[in-house]
């Protein structure tokens, strides 16, 4: 069994020093289920029960966009990251 | 940079990167903006890549072409939790020339394949992301990069920034896409010397395999799973319909193990290591969710314009189509010296002659049927399992007997009326 952490371990990435993914805190407090905690395929959010807040790891984001149609209201703002920024497959 | 080119091409991949090659190829001067480090960095698919389509933008590509395998041999698998149902099939035709599909890593073929436009003359920008289309009186105009001074103008744009498509979102050319239309796919490279691959798929050295798993390959979800042989890799990989994903709390990381570790699965992949974790989003809303293609100085093509046939997972080949398609019609719109929407629309009318939108419309009820029938990927690979089990079991019951029990078993969990309404309405969508 390999963990989402070894996956991402064999992805080379490039991140830049700012995020390309802005949650809405105060909905994602709110937020039923929270969806994208389990649906992202890079484990990107995580809810951090003591801060009560959304951690987003953009770094490992593997730019698949299922976040930005899955936040269930559309609260995203998700861009792409600039330029020669983010995942770069070797294999593809 | 402030620079005006004949056609702008936005996205490097299978549609943006045939549009700009045979553009190039007719004397246009050609601007591709890509993000990516270079070509192909960014870009993922299972990944089965057409001959034919291909062939269109450059004629006997297969004998220069980073390639993986040609493929042979394509098989049906349907999981339950320990078993197969398997069909399949193989042609040596498959295996010769001209080919019919070849397996690749879209990051060494989509940059040769925009190497091959850069020699016919495009000019190719990476690094660069396009954050929207200039517009000016209702027309498109040009794209606005990420670059200092970065706008770019041209006479037309063509829009082949993949399945997100932030582009054609910002301008309102297209809505948002509804979770139940796009899947969701995740893929691990892993790597296998090449003999035991031919040894594993019974090949011929170099030859390929395709398998498709459905069922509990995914979960009982909407949607596939495949193993595709490449060179010393496998492409294996589960895609599921994101609003499914969604429903179902499943982590799509997890999903793959649960794949890997079937029975039917973990001897293929044994001794192999994984090189690289991929995810992507698949357009699957098929014919009724095509956005408008073209407009006044653009027009859409590939992923970006939902170009997706998914019941035969052919996409690669409706991108490099509608790509050349695109081409085409810029070529004539330039003779006419119009690039609005009335000369653009031939665009419109070439898919509906091709195999593109004729497809997609033979299966546009294909969407609707299983989202309405989400037990058919669930209920009956569960039912053919155990059929063939106690069919083929040897355990002195007389055949009839068995017979009955599995049509007892069979409508114990639906009826037989549910049964043949199903049968009827997915011959209905799928006809």
């Amino acid at each position: 069994m390999s963990s989402i952490e070894d996956k991402l371990f064999l992805v080379k990435f490039k991140p830049d020093d700012r995020t390309h993914l802005i949650v809405d805190q105060d909905h994602c407090k709110e937020c039923k289920g929270r969806p994208c905690t389990m649906f992202c395929p890079a484990q990107v959010y995580h809810w951090d029960e003591t801060e009560q807040k959304i951690l987003v790891a953009y770094e490992g984001c593997i730019e698949c966009g299922s976040c930005r149609i899955g936040c269930p209201d559309l609260l995203l703002e998700w861009r792409y990251p600039r330029g020669g920024f983010g995942v770069q497959y070797k294999f593809g | 940079m402030a620079e005006h080119f004949d056609v702008i091409v936005v996205g490097a991949g299978p549609s943006g990167i045939a549009a700009a090659h045979l553009l190039a190829k007719a004397g246009v001067s050609v601007l591709v903006i890509e993000r990516g480090d270079y070509p192909g960095s960014k870009n993922v698919m299972g990944g089965v890549l057409y001959r034919h389509a291909t062939d269109q933008v450059i004629p006997g590509f297969w004998k220069e072409a980073p390639l993986e395998r040609p493929v042979v041999e394509t098989r049906l698998w349907v999981l339950e939790k320990d078993s197969a149902i398997t069909v399949g099939y193989r042609s040596p035709k498959f295996g010769q020339e001209p080919y019919n599909s070849f397996t690749v890593l879209r990051a060494k073929f989509d940059k040769w394949f925009a190497k091959k436009a850069e020699e016919a003359g495009a000019l190719i920008i990476t690094e660069t992301v396009a954050e929207e289309l200039i517009m000016k009186d209702g027309k498109v105009i040009g794209v606005r990069t990420d670059r200092e001074n970065g706008e770019v103008y041209a006479d037309v744009v063509i829009v082949a920034d993949g399945v997100n498509s932030l582009l054609a979102k910002k301008a309102g050319l297209h809505g948002e896409i509804p979770p139940a239309n796009v899947a969701l796919a995740v893929k691990e490279i892993i790597a296998l010397p090449k003999e035991k691959i031919e040894d594993r798929f019974n090949l011929e050295p170099g030859q390929g395999a395709t398998i498709e798993l459905v069922g509990e390959a995914t979960a009982g979800m909407f949607g596939t799973a495949f193993i595709y042989t490449n060179q010393d890799t496998l492409s294996v990989g589960v895609g599921a319909i994101l609003s499914d994903l969604i429903r179902r709390q499943v982590k799509p990381y997890e999903l793959i193990e649960h794949l890997k570790a079937h029975p039917m699965v973990k001897p293929l992949l044994a001794g192999g290591e994984t090189r690289e974790y991929l995810g992507h989003l698949i357009p699957e809303g098929g014919y009724h969710a095509v956005p408008p293609l073209y407009g006044d100085g653009f027009l859409i093509v590939g992923d970006a314009a939902m170009l997706v046939n998914s019941l035969h997972r052919e996409g690669s080949n409706m991108a490099m189509s509608s790509g050349r398609l695109a081409a085409e019609t810029v070529l004539e719109a330039r003779q006419k010296g119009d690039f609005s929407k009335r000369t653009l629309a031939a665009y419109q009318r070439k898919l509906e002659e091709s195999y593109v939108l004729k497809d997609l419309k033979k299966y546009r009820h294909a969407g609707r049927f299983f989202e309405t029938h989400p037990h058919i990927f669930e209920l009956y690979p569960e039912l053919a399992n155990s059929a063939a089990y106690e069919f083929l079991k040897v355990d002195g019951i007389p055949k009839r007997e068995k017979q009955r029990t599995i049509i007892r078993n069979a409508t114990a969990r639906r009826p037989l009326r549910k049964m043949i309404g199903d049968a009827y309405a997915a011959w209905r969508a799928l006809r």
